[in-house]
């Protein structure tokens, strides 16, 4: 392991640090009349980095070949299944954003370059392979969302969305840093491997405190309950375009970083975090559910979505085995192809003049004024709610099937019960899209990049998608061993 | 002979202020600013005197880390705070509640 091995294994990072800051000064000298050449350069410079970590994922690379700078980062197969979701949301989130901001009087050429930040922040996040990796990358991405959401300025909405998800960001890497604390003081070390020898056996109430910390700290990010406050302001509150990115990158990226963290940091002590992620995930399923019945927005209805969807990718956590990391990766993919197509739909709505249209009561009768938007956020919505023909039903299948193969029956039978009660809102703004007189608020046409993420993620998420199934999982599985192999 | 367990002591003592001071704080914007620093300057005591405990450099070069992105963190809150005041003429906590939360 010398410098130049471990510069090759960061090439992506150092091509996205290299290309943001020369975008920013692209910024600085044209000012925003350049911010949709930047806004496409940036999708190039994502794309590029892109191709830099698949070969990682394909050659399914993992342990000593992988790691980088003495143990602090690890360039496998598991760092570049994650960073392939969110190098495509981050791209997805920038391709729809010159159009709806344009409209909202004033597109910033900083936009793209803090998106482009946040993903170089959460590369570094999936790829720690240590507490100081973790925590630089953890926050290089939380600075940069914090001024994304506030970055509306006809919206008053959008600075209270910036300052909540400042203040409970903040509060929620200040916990996570002190259980990081706490684990360093215990096991010696802050490096996962060392972590992973020391922490053998009982716990003592020291290092069971740093985990208990940790798990909360990464709950926040997660938007996981008890711990989901923040999510459904913040979702409201920030431009739509930046709440896809929420949606999308940050949650596979923080998603991914739990997986480390619990599967392989603190592998060993599987028993300790194994009943706080399942009373977690029970908590976000079913008040993810009900907090979603009463909500009149659209975006506030995603936001109780997302809790409700984490809930269920934690039950493949709970499991704790290669096939549950496994089965967690497939229903991230399938979610964040849900989740764009459903942010895209609801970019594409707007009134008469130009706004954004929010309310669920406003979409009444939209299949017959826009039958394709009202057919592909139906198919969205089922899909959420895991109905079968749909692909969405694939990640439930697989999240329960391990668990269930792990000997989690009860965790999987409330699952399943709960997801019922999920159901009865997704089926609420179908029957809203379809059934209901319309309101004929609804204009404006689906156009160019919107209708291609549109009806591609329509594509993927219809039963077209149980073709990828195989090869899904296959990368996941592959995925998934380079997780618990480093081990 | 002051030993690690006083250390930790103090600054769980001060990360309790800190989070309680988010937590209970009905008045001031700034004083929650206030609050997360004194989070962070917690978790650097911890990390200082568990390095010196344990002859290990690793968590003085964490607190170095941290103190960096303690000043970048109050940089990018204090910039949403003008823009929040800006646009609504107060920083007061209780006035934060155009989306109900």
């Amino acid at each position: 392991m010398n410098w130049a091995s471990s510069l090759r294994l960061v090439a992506a990072e150092e091509f996205l640090s290299v290309s943001g800051l020369v975008l920013l000064l692209v910024c600085a000298w044209a000012g925003d009349k350049s911010a949709r050449l930047v806004t496409w350069l940036a999708v190039a410079a994502l794309a590029v980095a892109g191709v830099l970590v698949a070969p990682a994922l394909c050659g399914g690379v993992f342990g000593a070949e992988a790691s980088a700078f003495y143990g602090q980062y690890a360039a496998d197969s598991f760092s570049s299944f994650a960073k392939l979701l969110i190098y495509g949301a981050a791209g997805a989130s920038l391709l729809v954003a010159p159009g709806f901001f344009e409209r909202q009087g004033g597109y910033r050429a900083e936009y793209p370059v803090l998106a482009l930040f946040a993903a170089l922040g959460m590369g570094l996040m999936v790829s720690a392979t240590d507490m100081l990796t973790l925590y630089v990358g953890l926050e290089m991405n939380s600075l940069a969302a914090y001024v994304l959401a506030a970055m509306s300025r006809s919206d008053d909405r959008s600075p209270e969305a910036g300052l909540k998800y400042f203040v409970l960001g903040s509060l929620a890497s200040g916990i996570l840093l002190f259980g990081i604390s706490l684990t360093y003081g215990f096991a010696g070390s802050t490096s996962f491997d060392a972590i992973h020898t020391a922490l053998v056996g009982k716990m003592s109430t020291g290092s069971l405190f740093g985990l208990v910390f940790i798990l909360v700290g990464l709950s926040f990010k997660i938007s996981a309950v008890p711990f989901h406050m923040w999510t459904p302001d913040v979702y409201e509150g920030a431009p739509t375009p930046v709440t896809t990115f929420f949606a999308t990158a940050p949650k596979v990226a923080a998603l991914a970083l739990t997986m480390r963290v619990t599967l392989f940091a603190f592998g060993m002590q599987a028993q300790a975090w194994q009943q706080i992620v399942v009373a977690i995930s029970l908590l976000s399923i079913v008040v993810g559910a009900l907090g979603a019945i009463g909500q009149g927005n659209i975006k506030r209805l995603m936001a109780y979505s997302s809790i409700n969807n984490v809930g269920f990718m934690l039950i493949g956590l709970a499991a704790a085995t290669p096939g549950g990391a496994a089965s967690m990766l497939v229903y991230l993919s399938i979610y964040v192809v849900m989740s764009i197509g459903g942010f895209v739909a609801i970019l594409s709505l707007r009134d008469a003049e130009g706004n954004s249209v929010e309310k669920i009561a406003d979409l009444a009768g939209l299949s017959r004024s826009k039958p394709g938007l009202a057919f592909v956020l139906a198919m969205v919505m089922f899909s959420l709610a895991g109905i079968p023909p749909l692909f969405g039903f694939w990640g439930k299948f697989v999240v329960f099937q391990s668990a269930v193969a792990a000997g989690l029956v009860p965790l999987a039978t409330v699952g399943i019960a709960a997801s019922v009660i999920g159901a009865f809102y997704y089926l609420k703004v179908v029957k809203v899209l379809y059934f209901d007189e319309p309101a004929d608020k609804v204009v404006g046409s689906v156009d160019g990049v919107h209708a291609v993420l549109l009806y591609g993620s329509a594509i993927v998420i219809s039963p077209i998608g149980y073709l990828f199934t195989g090869w899904l999982g296959g990368l996941a599985q592959s995925a998934a061993a380079a997780l618990f192999h480093a081990a | 002979m002051i030993g690690i367990e006083h250390y930790i002591v103090v600054s769980s003592i001060l990360f309790g202020l800190g989070v309680l001071g988010i937590v209970l704080n009905r008045k001031n914007i700034i004083i929650v600013l206030m609050a997360i620093e004194l989070i962070l300057l917690s978790v650097n005591i911890n990390l200082v005197a568990f390095s010196a405990f344990l002859h290990d450099l690793a968590g003085q070069i964490f607190a170095m880390f941290v103190l960096t992105v303690a000043a970048g963190e109050a940089a990018v809150g204090l910039a949403i705070l003008v823009i929040y005041f800006r646009s609504r003429g107060t920083i007061a906590v209780d006035d934060a509640n155009r989306m109900k939360g």
